[in-house]
């Protein structure tokens, strides 16, 4: 308070227009200060997302590409079908053991014949660049055409974890030295076939088709049964929690009455909006688990928590959009002699569309983001199988989801599984931004309309 | 009597199509209408003038029953349209509304093209049996509305898109599409500039060939020019009704006089 600003009954002092006051230049100043602070925290917030994004893409872009080992393989008849039959049971006798006895002597017999040899690397040590994987990946595919046995065939199969790892730079000679499971003379034949073409990095398909595999075989683990039941789950929260919030949203702002028990579920819907998802998992697994005995690790399961957890969220957004509707419509179709539903059906939820599919969608997104329920009813489970296709019960056949699986990897010991972990990241969030797109073409597109 | 200029019409008795005995409105606990009686008839332009907040909008939805929309309210005594209590409980309200078509204060076009805009009552009613038909109802109800040779050309473009007048017009060929024996116009020219008006008046008064049509309003002006009969309301009560010239010329009630000679509202 200046002394000026209290004479002459209170009223502003006299001034230029052209020259500031010291009260201007305070408001001014405070002005820009206000400004300064809000754009500090908008390059905050962008530099940490950076580093954020920078830190999982550069851990995780590797997981896209893998390590192969092409060699001729001669499926020795007295190896694979000693009775001579080609019976499938007689086939079946045969473990992985065998096939991986027969890769390993192949895989040996080729590189000397390529002349590809380090000294001081034994036999056992040569079988083992190649993954543990392969010889169940031969024996699927002697077991599915048996006329195979006898040919000789070019088989491409995955390298073990380590030779992946050095191809990518994650495994050095000096990290070899302590390591057991590999030795800088196996990095050094890794070396030579790679010069010779038979140690190749392609496009990590496998990645998104197979399913996990076991801590002794990174190199083999994929996201195929956390993408299935994933997109198991949001086809499943889609349908069951589109119609039921618009049905509850519809019926709460259209047709309720406004009264004490209505104001009592409004109230609870906004707090079970902001309930721990967890609980959500332990309600779960007390009432669909153990009450009414679904099965666990079933992606229906997880899709009816996930409804629960999503459709506080889904009432909320569709409900703002329908009383975003202007009540003149309303008013309109009313005039005409629409009847209630029809006002609602023809004209209120078309214009609220827009509102509700961006609702529905971000919370589905969310949805496909969350953990914690999925933690307790089963789904961090280690699921080898891919559930079976939804006409032949698939939804409840065991599965992971994405998230789940990032969290399984995390917590494995080998780094390679991080590198898949960052991998399965990156996967998820490309699927949170497509969803976001789509959110924003369907606005865009629905409100172009008027 | 300032600039109101009360021409000479010939208000010969005519049939009544509303009959309102003893209405009273509640919202909640308020007394928002009390005691009104009222007859309006057909083929005449009735107006309803008074103060803001004086009970004529909500006495005018209570000829279409659009406050049955509104929780709180709660209507009481005989409102009868061609001698049926629209109040009774085997009136379905819906069927009412087609019958009572209803005009906005602001235009509230549907945000469909122009012919859909037109088509939708008709089309819920069942008025139509094909195209063909529908087409012409459409024609018809814009050509009544006086908007069919500026609009012929673009039926399908957006209703929203056509200026406030046009837009008001378009509400007023939607209201007519159905057929209604009553339009009621609640202040339709209020969000209108002067030109607009004129042409939403000159329209009011050919609609009066037809049907019976109630318009509140808030402009003195525009009650004198396009009514035949006035009702004036004050504080929820039916202050007077009678005659517009005899209104705006010889008013019984002094609450009239002074409201028209600008005293009170």
């Amino acid at each position: 308070m200046t002394h000026a600003m209290h004479d002459s009954d209170g009223a502003r002092p006299k001034g230029s227009m052209f020259v500031e006051d010291a009260h201007t230049r305070r408001r001014n100043r405070a002005e820009a200060r206000f400004r300064l602070y809000g754009l500090a925290a908008v390059t905050i917030s962008l530099v940490v997302l950076a580093v954020m994004l920078i830190t999982i893409f550069s851990d995780g872009v590797s997981s896209f590409r893998q390590a192969s080992v092409t060699f001729d393989v001669t499926l020795e008849e007295e190896a694979l079908d000693p009775e001579e039959t080609r019976e499938r049971s007689d086939l079946m006798r045969v473990t992985t053991i065998g096939y991986g006895n027969l890769l390993g002597r192949q895989l040996n017999a080729y590189l000397e014949r390529r002349g590809l040899t380090v000294e001081g690397v034994s036999d056992r040590d040569v079988a083992a660049l190649i993954s543990r994987d392969a010889p169940a990946q031969l024996r699927d595919m002697v077991l599915a055409d048996p006329s195979l046995i006898g040919e000789t065939i070019s088989f491409k199969v995955l390298a073990q974890g380590r030779i992946d790892g050095y191809l990518k730079g994650r495994v050095t000679r000096d990290s070899a030295l302590r390591d057991v499971n590999i030795s800088p003379e196996q990095l050094e034949l890794a070396d030579l076939m790679r010069e010779a073409g038979v140690l190749t990095v392609g496009f990590n398909w496998g990645f998104f088709t197979l399913p996990d595999a076991s801590d002794q075989r990174p190199e083999a683990a994929g996201l195929g049964v956390a993408l299935i039941g994933s997109a198991y789950m949001m086809l499943l929260v889609l349908v069951m929690c589109l119609p039921l919030g618009v049905a509850a949203s519809i019926y709460l702002e259209e047709f309720a009455p406004r009264n004490r028990w209505t104001d009592l579920i409004e109230v609870n819907i906004s707090n079970l909006a902001a309930v721990p998802s967890i609980v959500y998992g332990i309600l779960g697994l007390a009432v669909f688990i153990n009450f009414m005995a679904l099965p666990l690790s079933s992606p229906l399961v997880g899709a009816l928590v996930l409804t629960l957890m999503t459709l506080p969220t889904v009432i909320i957004a569709t409900r703002a959009a329908i009383r975003a509707v202007p009540p003149s419509i309303r008013d309109a179709a009313l005039g005409v002699g629409a009847s209630k539903i029809q006002t609602v059906f023809h004209h209120v939820l078309p214009q609220a569309a827009p509102g509700i599919l961006t609702g529905t969608i971000l919370g589905l997104a969310n949805a496909l983001g969350e953990t914690a329920p999925l933690l307790l009813i089963g789904m961090v489970a280690f699921v080898d199988n891919y559930p079976a296709s939804p006409l032949e019960g698939g939804f409840l056949d065991p599965a992971t989801a994405l998230p789940v699986q990032v969290y399984g990897w995390a917590s494995r010991a080998d780094a390679a599984f991080i590198e898949r972990s960052a991998g399965a990241i990156i996967v998820l969030l490309a699927f949170l931004f497509a969803m976001n797109i789509i959110a924003i073409i369907l606005r865009r597109r629905f409100e172009r309309r008027w | 009597m300032y600039d109101t200029q009360v021409t000479e019409r010939a208000v010969d008795s005519k049939k009544i199509k509303f009959q309102c005995r003893n209405v009273q409105v509640y919202y909640g606990s308020t007394h928002a209408i009390k005691d009104v009686n009222v007859d309006i008839e057909d083929k005449t332009v009735t107006a309803f003038i008074g103060p803001s907040g004086c009970g004529k909008s909500t006495f005018l939805r209570c000829l279409n029953r659009m406050n049955d929309t509104i929780d709180s309210c709660r209507v009481e005594g005989d409102i009868n349209l061609d001698g049926k209590n629209i109040y009774d409980h085997d009136v379905d309200p819906v069927q009412l509304r087609a019958k009572v078509g209803m005009v906005f204060q602001k235009p509230n076009p549907f945000p469909k093209s122009i012919y859909d805009n037109v088509a939708y009552g008709p089309k819920i009613h069942g008025m139509a049996r094909n195209k063909a038909e529908l087409d012409e109802i459409v024609e018809k109800s814009l050509r009544r509305a006086a908007l069919w040779d500026e609009v012929k050309d673009r039926l399908d473009t957006p209703g929203t898109g056509l200026s406030g007048g046009q837009q008001q017009r378009l509400c007023i060929a939607r209201a007519v599409a159905t057929a209604p024996e009553v339009l009621l116009m609640d202040e339709p020219c209020s969000a209108l500039d002067p030109i607009a008006t004129a042409q939403v008046e000159e329209l009011i008064d050919e609609l009066k060939q037809r049907y019976s049509v109630v318009i509140v309003t808030h402009s003195m002006q525009q009650a004198a020019r396009v009514s035949q009969r006035t009702a004036f309301f004050h504080l929820g009560d039916l202050v007077e009704f009678d005659d517009t010239d005899t209104i705006f010329t010889n008013p019984h009630d002094p609450r009239t006089e002074s409201y028209i000679s600008g005293r009170i509202g």
